[in-house]
């Protein structure tokens, strides 16, 4: 197609679809006199769609079946832990005793909330093997910055200004040096052995007492267990460093080990990943954060606490808030993703009981491992060994121009949804699969096979990779036209947007 | 119970191949002494049994179906129409994931588009992008954005008091150590001078200047004033505006704002005990790139078809690390869904017809309210659905006799502005009926006394 052919419209938008004098709801008139209205207040112009309840409905099931999603089918996004969600965490999250609490009742009106609060906490806090929690960070990463402001809140408690160097392995997710960052500190880059560990004489290097501490993702990146955890914490505990947990691989370790009991001082959750709670599009996700005994005093307030005991009998507790000695403040305004988040993660839990959440991990871990068997012959896999939740391998093969992205597009054609790819960044054309432990052999088995399949395709008919997907609604997006022409809103009236005076 | 679709056959099939004799022999990367561990948590529940202990838990809970509530303070509760939640429960939409991959994902990147376009009629803005955790954050991210913007040249901020409390306490927690000096945010200055009086606290160093519209107590000012006095020393201005109300009063955007953010949470989204709700963010063209957060824009794809990515990508933590304006990765994907079939359904005239209810029943209220004995509104400005009420002795001990009649009070103010002491923060919207009103002047009269 030419530059400037007019695209074809395959669903128009909402503001396509307005008809003026539509509309998709009524409300009471108002039951009360009316006031004046401040007149040189008002605005003028309201250019907002007009829509009947039918057209928003057709429009909006046309727009979901443009999406592939974990119900529709297989979803291996490496570090994304896209597990299944189950469907009775929807009905527990939407009960209207949860969805019709205002942040700010009293506390004796909401003791439901405040109780599931207290005891996800607990809970929380038993899996990690920390001495304290907060529920408040809205996503991983804001969990990530919680943590990071702990942890020089600590160092500045005790009268240690001098901290401002975060060290962070290549091969970490890139909201540990983003949230570093944040604040100013100094990132410090530590790279990985042959192995895929932290490199322990690099580590010893960039150790000192500037050193704020480790942002450790272990597994790591590539799915790796680091087979010297305990000593890398020990060498950063030794020069007065903290260690942070990114918990985003979570997934592999519930009860397997805690990662409290390793030596690690503060950790993130994704109750979005580990904990079921569905990723909707790219949130809300939900990010609680866990702490060790030196670091409680930090948490952002406030955090649920027991306010009066009870007794075991008649007198329930009463839960309220508490704010932490030293806290760092707040991180959002009320109590954290309670319905969306803390619900459905509180269901989860609580259905799986310890025995079934080790069985979470155990075969998570065991569809890992399967997979990486099934296509080890096939694919390069640079770090060879039992992998934990996820692992990676190189999407390219010798006399072949076909790269990951290819890959990944043709697996839509096979109606798979690719792995996450070009990351970790230290693999080359690095195609992360993470299959979760909600997929079956046949799903594991029929995945491989349209893996192997591409890869012999790569090198007969590199061609079906590079036009890929073809099989799909949409094709290949020019990127490029959408970053220099920057179209960020549906049409609106001439001038309607004000430019910057 | 799990859900995890394995048989013990398969199970051993695939131990097999992966050439280990059992699940346990995974994990020998796992020091041992820490290894399976014995979690101490309560034995897993059917389904059947979960469902009933959540039931029990949410009706431990008094709602506010069941109280009458004239609560608000930053959650507003307003009716969601049936089709939001219809759409909302489509696996297609809440099981899929960050549309990466945007030949399988146009659901959720054209939904988002639409979007970042119903914030920008609302706003009057040139850019919205696909939203932050909440308002309070969207506005410590625009104390990012302007940090940015001037490369930490300027290091100061101007807040006004009147700013909710809590966003006002997350700016502080988000810019702690970053060097910003902070003017304005004391709850103690005279909350009844004109915001144009902020003005004098801008100076040549102020990178920001951050009021909210309406305020906390619910008043409606036009900034314009302020913002051409803020740009005139070279700051930016945002504006931290309740959604609902700029369906009925001028856009920030007419006042000259640069950054307009706030809560989205009116649009369709339950009150759920605060969260999860939604941030918008908005600003003028010039300052993309200098945004944080997710954004998605128009294109085509290889068919001619028009289309729709994540797009000025390079901004973002995953590409820029530890350069990036702000370390979010998420948007409230599901949550701008809701906002945006909320806002198609409703459309031009509902909104409008829903922001005038709130406003009349609000001047309802307060007409009523201020003439109890004793009692009387603490500010004359005009206000949208939200209002300060003296009650002229402790409001905790008024709400407490209101609950006795099964009705929420208003928020304490006292508790953020000591000068306030005995005064509530009454909302109003189109979910309270007029015998709920005057149940509450009829309770309210109670206690009244001079």
């Amino acid at each position: 197609m030419t530059e400037n052919s007019t695209p074809k419209i395959v669903e128009p938008t909402v503001f396509d679809l307005s008809s003026p004098g539509r509309t998709g709801v009524t409300f009471p008139e108002p039951d009360v006199p009316l006031a004046e209205l401040p007149k040189d207040l008002l605005r003028e112009e309201l250019p907002l769609p007009e829509l009947a309840e039918v057209d928003v409905v057709r429009h909006y099931m046309h727009l979901s079946n443009f999406n592939y999603s974990v119900d529709g089918g297989f979803y291996p996004l490496g570090s994304c832990t896209m597990k299944y969600n189950p469907k009775i965490n929807e009905d527990t999250c939407r009960l209207p005793g949860f969805l019709y609490t205002h942040p700010l009742q009293p506390i004796e009106t909401v003791q439901g909330n405040l109780a599931l609060m207290y005891m996800l906490q607990e809970w929380l806090k038993e899996i990690s093997g920390f001495a304290a929690a907060t529920l408040q960070p809205a996503a991983g990463a804001h969990g990530e910055f919680t943590g990071v402001l702990i942890m020089r809140a600590y160092h500045r408690s005790r009268g240690d200004e001098k901290r401002i160097k975060m060290l962070i392995p290549d091969s970490a997710h890139g909201t540990n040096p983003a949230s570093a960052g944040m604040m100013g500190l100094q990132v410090v880059q530590i790279p990985s052995d042959a192995r895929g560990n932290i490199d322990i004489e690099a580590l010893k290097a960039a150790c000192d007492d500037t050193v704020l501490g480790l942002m450790l993702t272990n597994p790591n990146t590539l799915g790796l267990f680091d087979e010297h955890v305990e000593q890398v914490i020990k060498i950063v505990h030794e020069c007065g460093g903290l260690v942070y947990g990114d918990g985003a691989n979570l997934n592999a370790l519930l009860g397997i080990v805690r990662p409290g009991d390793l030596g690690i001082d503060l950790m993130h959750f994704n109750l979005h990943k580990t904990f079921a709670v569905p990723h909707g599009g790219g949130g809300p996700g939900s990010g609680p954060v866990g702490v060790a005994a030196h670091l409680a005093d930090f948490l952002p307030a406030p955090i649920v606490g027991i306010l009066e005991e009870g007794d075991d009998e008649e007198l329930a507790p009463l839960f309220g808030f508490i704010t932490p000695s030293k806290s760092i403040g707040r991180m959002k305004a009320f109590h954290g993703h309670f319905g969306g988040g803390l619900v459905r993660a509180f269901t989860y839990i609580a259905m799986h009981g310890p025995d079934g959440l080790r069985q979470i991990s155990e075969f998570a871990v065991l569809n890992a491992n399967y997979l990486q068997a099934r296509l080890r012959d096939t694919y390069k896999i640079p770090f060879d060994r039992i992998c934990m939740h996820e692992f990676v391998a190189e999407g390219r093969f010798e006399g072949s121009d076909v790269r990951a992205l290819d890959i990944a597009k043709r697996l839509m054609d096979y109606g798979f949804h690719p792995p996450t790819n070009y990351f970790p960044l230290i693999v080359h054309e690095a195609l992360m699969i993470e299959p979760t432990e909600t997929e079956n052999k046949d799903t594991l088995d029929a995945f491989a096979d349209a893996l192997i399949k591409i890869a012999g395709e790569a090198v007969k008919n590199p061609e079906l990779l590079h036009n890929a997907p073809t099989k799909t609604p949409f094709g290949r997006m020019d990127e490029v036209k959408a970053a220099r022409e920057l179209v960020l809103c549906c049409w609106l009236p001439e001038g309607y947007l004000k430019q910057a005076s | 119970m799990t859900y995890i679709p394995i048989s013990p056959k398969e199970r051993d099939a695939m131990l097999a191949t992966v050439s280990v004799k059992k699940l346990e022999d995974l994990f020998e990367a796992v020091p041992q002494k820490h290894r399976f561990p014995a979690l101490s948590l309560p034995p897993a529940l059917t389904e059947m049994e979960a469902a009933a202990e959540l039931t029990e838990l949410a009706n431990a809970n008094e709602t506010t179906r069941e109280l009458v509530s004239f609560l608000g303070a930053g959650m507003y509760d307003h009716y969601i129409p049936s089709v939001v939640d219809h759409i909302l429960r489509r696996g297609e939409f809440y099981t899929a994931y960050t549309p990466y991959q945007p030949e399988i994902s146009q659901g959720t990147l054209q939904a988002i588009f639409e979007y970042q376009s119903l914030i920008s009629a609302l706003t009057g803005m040139e850019v919205s992008n696909a939203s932050h955790y909440d308002g309070a954050t969207a506005a410590a991210e625009a104390v990012n954005l302007a940090w940015a913007q001037f490369r930490g040249k300027r290091t100061k901020i101007v807040i006004s008091p009147t700013v909710h409390p809590q966003y006002r306490e997350v700016i502080r927690t988000y810019t702690t150590g970053m060097g910003v000096e902070q003017a304005g945010d004391d709850p103690t200055l005279d909350l009844e001078a004109d915001p144009e009086t902020l003005a004098e606290l801008v100076d040549e160093n102020t990178m920001l200047v951050i009021v909210q519209y309406p305020d906390f107590f619910g008043r409606v000012y036009d900034y314009t004033g302020l913002s051409e006095a803020s740009h005139a020393k070279g700051a930016l201005l945002c504006v931290v505006a309740n959604p609902l109300a700029l369906a009925l009063f001028k856009t920030p955007a007419d006042m000259g704002a640069d950054i307009v953010v706030g809560e989205g949470q009116p649009f369709g989204i339950p009150t759920w005990y605060g969260g999860p709700s939604l941030g918008f963010f908005t600003t003028r063209k010039q300052y993309v790139h200098k945004m944080a957060g997710r954004l998605v824009g128009e294109t085509v794809d290889s068919r001619g078809q028009r289309a729709y990515v994540l797009t000025l990508t390079a901004r973002e933590q995953h590409i820029k690390r530890d350069r990036a304006t702000s370390n979010i990765c998420t948007n409230q994907g599901l949550l701008a869904l809701a906002s945006a079939v909320y806002l198609s359904l409703v459309g031009k005239q509902g909104l409008r017809q829903v922001a005038e209810t709130c406003y009349h029943k609000a001047h309802y209220a307060a007409e009523r309210l201020s003439k109890l004995p004793g009692m009387g509104l603490c500010f004359s400005e005009p206000y949208f659905h939200e209002f300060a009420l003296c009650v002229n002795q402790p409001v905790e001990q008024v709400n407490a006799h209101l609950l006795e009649h099964g009705i929420l009070g208003g928020y304490d103010l006292g508790q953020d502005y000591p000068n306030l002491k005995d005064h509530m923060l009454v909302a109003v919207t189109e979910m309270n009926t007029k015998e709920e009103i005057d149940l509450l002047v009829e309770v309210l009269l109670e206690v009244s006394h001079d």
